[in-house]
């Protein structure tokens, strides 16, 4: 997902320069520098073979890399809930991967929970090569600090499941744990997922269909909460153009049980690029052709003195689907070092449900 | 808009024609604001520099975690408190030597670097990446980058082969450190995965405890408000200040002094602009406005002088501040808009406050009084009997506080209260002092000479007061520095009794050198020595091993002891402790201490107290054998050495020459006074630089005051003139009664200046050092300032007298045409 991919971009392209630094600046200065070149790594190209766990682990020959959950919850009293979880790995140089301190990699946190009245958000950061974050395959795991997401007892390779997830600041935490006894699915074309007409590109597979339940703590009060999640694993070297500029991305859970994953990149030439995935109730994972994507911003809130598209409408006129979303909380704004917006929404119209809704550049 | 234009101008019309006033106003503003903003933009230099040095030396303003035992522990410390959720951040120090200079190597870990821990000027702009990514960067101060004769982009190499990523210069590093990722940090230091300290940032979760994640491996450090540099420097900063507030308060004597001379003489005025019509509101909007403009104006040409002055001593400030606590002070002196703002603050409240009274009179001002332009001395003369009062009520004071108080500001409110009740006591000391004159004689010119005098001292006593106070911190200043350099000489010859100190690299090497040097005759004694650091009561102090030989027991410079105190510390019971440590612990002879050692705690008797000046640490001796099964571990590599007089310069070279020992581990005796004598005097340099510039201050107080007074006196001297004296008897009688009461002033001062003196060597000083200095007095220094300030006052008078030898006599008969 670009919108990760820009996050990550930031996060990773401009944003080392920021621990501890003019955060603004660095911001400011968004795509500039090594965003742009991606010289020394490896290509993302169309007809690669996916193959787990190996997949689930990182791929340092690659740029940026993400492991990112999203999950919508109900507590006993039917309050709802968001959970984010989100680890990104960042290669600051090519080449065979270091020892110690000497590795390239870096890697970013982030965590956040969303009620209808609060959003609580955390980030960390650190550097590869010591143990402090990072990812294996097999045991499957994913960590930074304390936090973690980590593949439980016998867990199934293709199904990523079950797995068990935890993160904390002060003012809240949370320890989930997901399950599903249905495989993951690639997304785009067969994994391969394009982000613009010119090339640039991204491997990307989901995991939409968890089952979660677990304890989310919010000022020290936990509570019991259980729904389903969706989680995304995306690696690339160069997944967005120059001139791309932010993304608005949907992760859906239709009360059908079908899952659609859509995505608009808004580009300063030309009008905004679309792709999205429809997911059968089979499982089958179709990519929509971009003409078949209408995503209209409906309503703007006013967020950390800019304006965002907090609500939508979404029509797919091919499957069927005319949609409103609306966030539980218009103010899910990632107050972090790479600021964006994340937060569930719910949606009616000729389906109803939950998901995610991620919005970066503004 | 134009009333207040044509008032405003009105006003000014005075200064006009009075520009004496106003030079005296502006001159007393200019020397108010110069010295003390200049002390004070030395002080904020020094904090800067401490805040750098805090900020690199992972500063104990943020807490950390270090190792139990050692000075360095495992890195997976780190990971297993990070995966336990600790926001811990590694840092690895260690020194390193390039082209034969030691600097101080840091390692740290951008990424994880707490963000409220201050100032790391981490990377400050430069890129993430660039530090941490291959090959890296070495941040350096411009100062460390001149030093060591670098470009940045240029890798150096450390003297023991390691190379150093490339150099870039970081200007908010503080100077002689250098700082590196730590993965390079432990490759150049040669200590892989390991890591000497972890600082603690906002915490993130709840934590699990410590030692449940890393046993009694770590301790947890809390942090400190002030760094250690600040705490050691505190005194010699609080001392700069006391200094620039004093000439601060002698410049707002003189603004004080030529304000209300210039308001009451523009009383006339006033009420002629109140009869036209100008309200009384109005009126002082007016003269404020007047007021705040002079002293913007003079104020900013006050500060412009504060910085000159400051660039001035900052040599030997920043000399003195690394030789005595080894602080860094950078030589470029960086100012902040807070500073000109601050010293312009201080000059307008230090005005407004010197204009008070003046202005209170102005806002009373009846529109139809009479105008009395010297009415306000009469009003001072009632002052008098209220200034005598307060002059007790503050004498009063110093000695309370000095029997009650114990802390270095109460030490300076002592000095400040006698200094303000000496000044306060002045005027009524001198009224009786002319009184008593004028009983004693019957002659009519003699009776006149007295009571003019005692009519002339109102005007002149503010001048007066800050001439007593300028001499009696000379005095006072003077003495403690003549003291301390007769003491510090034959203190230097005591400390450092053995002609030569070896450091050997290793064990090896000292035993070589000792085997080799048994063979020489000009070597009369073999001192083996040793030095550990420990620490007391949270106070950072130093044992010494000293050999039983005649050397020490002859010179070393004790101030109390048992009779049998060397006998004592030969035994190994007993110890001697130096008179800081002493007065800290408030340890008596014969007192027990204990001393935690790795062989366990160590109990030993205090057998004698020594002298042990200027340094900021505590110390204990004892004796070389009982120190070295206390301390097993530590090398046997000190020695020092007696050698025939003549002989130690080729020895020294011939020890150079086989061991290839360089400065640092082979110091002859000679060298180490030398240096040891440059620091102090570099630190006196400073005191003797602002006492000259107090006195000066004082004297152009004296000046201005005069002057203004001259002019006015004219009254006085015309009915005398026209009894028939000569201008020229005049001029002599005026120049006589001038010089005999600052000659009265200047013997006052003497023995103020002694107090003060004594309250410097046996109150501030212990409380700021720990130690103090035998008091000595020096008549031919006194004799000196005596005529100093005679001089002083002969070159007041100059112009006044001279003025009043040529003045054409209708300016006398003028006085009768306009008396009123």
């Amino acid at each position: 997902m670009s919108a990760r991919a820009k996050i990550s971009r930031r996060a990773f392209a401009t944003g080392f320069a920021l621990l501890g630094f003019d955060r603004r600046l660095s911001l400011a200065q968004g795509f500039a520098g090594l965003g742009n070149d991606a010289s020394g790594f490896a290509a993302v190209t169309s007809g690669r073979r996916f193959t787990f766990p190996a997949d689930h682990g990182p791929h340092p020959d690659y740029r940026i890399e993400w492991w990112y959950l999203t999950a919508n919850l109900n507590d006993a009293d039917g309050k709802a809930y968001g959970v984010q979880w989100t680890l990104f790995r960042q290669a600051m140089q090519p080449g065979p991967q270091l020892e110690g301190w000497a590795n390239q990699q870096i890697w970013m946190g982030h965590a956040a929970v969303t009620r209808a009245d609060t959003h609580r958000t955390s980030e960390t950061f650190g550097r590869g090569g010591v143990g402090q974050a990072g990812a294996e395959a097999d045991p499957f795991r994913a960590w930074i600090d304390s936090w973690e997401m980590r593949g439980l007892d016998r867990m199934s390779a293709i199904n990523v499941a079950p797995l068990q997830i935890n993160a904390s600041d002060v003012d809240f935490s949370y320890a989930l744990r997901l399950d599903t006894d249905r495989p993951l699915v690639l997304q785009g074309d067969g994994g391969y997922s394009r982000k613009s007409e010119r090339g640039q590109a991204s491997y990307y597979y989901s995991q939409p269909y968890f089952k979660v339940d677990g304890t989310i703590t919010i000022d020290d009060k936990p509570v019991r909460a259980s729904g389903q999640a969706w989680m995304d694993r995306e690696w690339s070297s160069q997944p967005l153009a120059s001139d791309q500029i932010g993304w608005d991305w949907f992760s859906l859970h239709l009360g059908t049980g079908e899952k659609m994953m859509l995505f608009r990149l808004r580009q300063t030439q030309g009008k905004p690029y679309f792709a999205g995935n429809w997911i059968g109730l089979d499982g089958q994972s179709v990519a929509l052709p971009p003409a078949a994507i209408d995503m209209t911003p409906m309503a703007m809130t006013e967020v950390a003195d800019r304006k965002l598209p907090t609500s939508w409408r979404i029509v797919i006129p091919d499957r069927g689907v005319r949609i409103e979303t609306v966030p539980l909380n218009p103010q899910s704004w990632m107050g972090t070092s790479f600021s964006y917006w994340e937060g569930p929404v719910r949606f009616t119209g000729t389906h109803r449900g939950v998901g995610y809704l991620e919005m970066t550049g503004y | 808009m134009k009333h207040v234009l044509w008032i405003l101008a009105v006003l000014l019309s005075h200064w006009r024609r009075h520009p004496m006033q106003l030079t005296t106003l502006v001159v007393g503003l200019i020397s108010a604001t110069a010295l003390w903003s200049g002390v004070q933009a030395l002080n904020q230099q020094a904090r800067n520099s401490y805040d750098r040095a805090a900020a690199i030396f992972g500063g104990t303003r943020i807490p950390m975690l270090v190792g139990q035992q050692d000075p360095t522990f495992p890195q997976h410390l780190f990971v297993d408190l990070r995966r336990a959720g600790w926001p811990v951040s590694p840092v690895l120090e260690g020194r390193i030597r390039i082209h034969g200079k030691t600097l101080r190597l840091l390692g740290i870990e951008p990424v994880t670097f707490p963000t409220d821990a201050g100032s790391i000027p981490a990377i400050g702009k430069s890129d993430l990446r660039q530090f941490i990514a291959a090959p890296g960067e070495t941040l350096v101060a411009p100062e460390t980058l001149a030093e060591l004769t670098g470009t940045e982009g240029a890798a150096l190499q450390t003297d023991d082969g390691a190379l150093l990523p490339p150099l870039k210069v970081q200007t908010q590093l503080a100077p002689g450190v250098m700082i590196v990722d730590v993965g390079l940090a432990q490759r150049i230091l040669h200590l892989p995965d390991l890591l000497s300290r972890l600082l603690i940032g906002k915490a993130r979760g709840k934590q699990t405890p410590l030692e449940t994640i890393v046993g009694d491996k770590l301790r947890y450090v809390a942090p400190d408000a002030e760094t250690d540099l600040e705490r050691l420097t505190d005194s010699f900063h609080l001392n700069l200040s006391a200094f620039g507030l004093l000439s601060f308060l002698v410049g707002l004597f003189i603004v004080n002094s030529a304000i209300g001379l210039a308001f009451e003489q523009r009383m006339p005025m006033l009420r002629t602009l109140r009869a036209c019509g100008v309200s009384s509101r109005t009126l002082n909007g007016v003269l404020l406005i007047e007021l705040l403009a002079l002293a913007l104006g003079a104020g900013l040409i006050g500060l412009v002088c504060g910085y000159l002055i400051a660039a001035a001593l900052l040599p030997d400030v920043a000399a003195s501040l690394h030789g005595l606590y080894g602080a860094q002070i950078p030589g470029e002196l960086v100012l902040k808009p807070e500073w000109w703002a601050a010293g312009l603050a201080m000059t307008v409240a230090g005005t407004l406050a010197a204009a008070t009274t003046s202005l209170l009179r102005v806002i009373r001002l009846p529109v139809l009084a009479m105008a009395q332009p010297y009415a306000w001395r009469q009003a001072q003369r009632r002052w008098l009997a209220w200034q005598g009062i307060c002059a007790v009520a503050m004498l009063v004071a110093a000695v309370t506080v000095l029997t009650i108080g114990d802390s270095l500001i109460s030490g300076f409110a002592v000095l400040a209260a006698l200094l303000l009740g000496a000044a306060l006591a002045l005027p009524v000391l001198l009224g009786f002092v002319l009184h008593a004159g004028e009983q004693s004689t019957r002659r009519p010119l003699a009776m006149w000479f007295w009571a003019d005098s005692r009519q002339q001292l109102p005007g002149l006593s503010l001048a007066l007061m800050a001439l007593l106070l300028a001499l009696a911190v000379n005095v006072g200043v003077g003495t403690m520095v003549e003291s301390f350099s007769k003491t510090f000489a034959t203190w230097l010859d005591g400390r450092l009794a053995a002609d030569i100190y070896v450091n050997a690299r290793d064990d090896a090497q000292a035993r070589n050198i000792e085997t080799k040097l048994r063979t020489r005759p000009e070597v009369t004694a073999i001192l083996p020595g040793g030095r550990a650091e420990i620490e007391i009561g949270g106070w950072p102090v130093e044992i010494l091993g000293l050999a039983d030989h005649a050397t020490y027991r002859d010179r070393w410079p004790l101030l109390e002891s048992k009779t049998n105190a060397w006998d004592e510390v030969k035994s190994g019971h007993g110890a001697l402790v130096s008179e800081q440590l002493a007065r800290k612990l408030k340890l008596k002879i014969g007192d027990q201490l204990n001393v935690s050692t790795p062989g366990g705690n160590w109990s030993v008797e205090i057998a004698a107290i020594y002298a042990d000046y200027g340094n900021p640490k505590g110390q204990i001796a004892v004796n070389i054998d009982a120190f070295r099964s206390r301390f097993p571990d530590l090398p046997r590599t000190r020695l020092g050495l007696r050698v025939t007089p003549n002989k130690i310069g080729p020895l020294i070279d011939d020890l150079r020459k086989a061991f290839h020992l360089d400065e640092r581990h082979l110091s002859d005796q000679s060298t180490l006074k030398a240096e040891s004598t440059r620091i102090f005097n570099r630190t006196f340099a400073v005191t003797a630089a602002l006492n000259t510039f107090t006195l000066g201050v004082a004297g152009i107080a004296l000046l201005t005051s005069l002057l203004t007074l001259s002019n006015s006196r004219l009254p006085q001297l015309a009915p005398l003139w026209a009894l028939g004296l000569t201008r020229r008897q005049l001029a002599g009688i005026e120049l006589l009664k001038t010089m005999s009461i600052a000659f009265i002033t200047a013997l006052f001062a003497l023995p103020l200046g002694l107090l003060v003196a004594w309250c410097l060597i046996a109150v501030v000083n212990v409380r700021a050092f720990g130690w103090r200095l035998p008091f000595h007095i020096f008549p031919l220094h006194l004799l000196e300032l005596l005529g100093v300030a005679m001089l002083a006052s002969l070159l007041a008078m100059l112009v006044p007298v001279f003025r009043l030898m040529r003045m054409p006599p209708a300016a006398l008969i003028k006085v009768f045409a306009d008396e009123r």
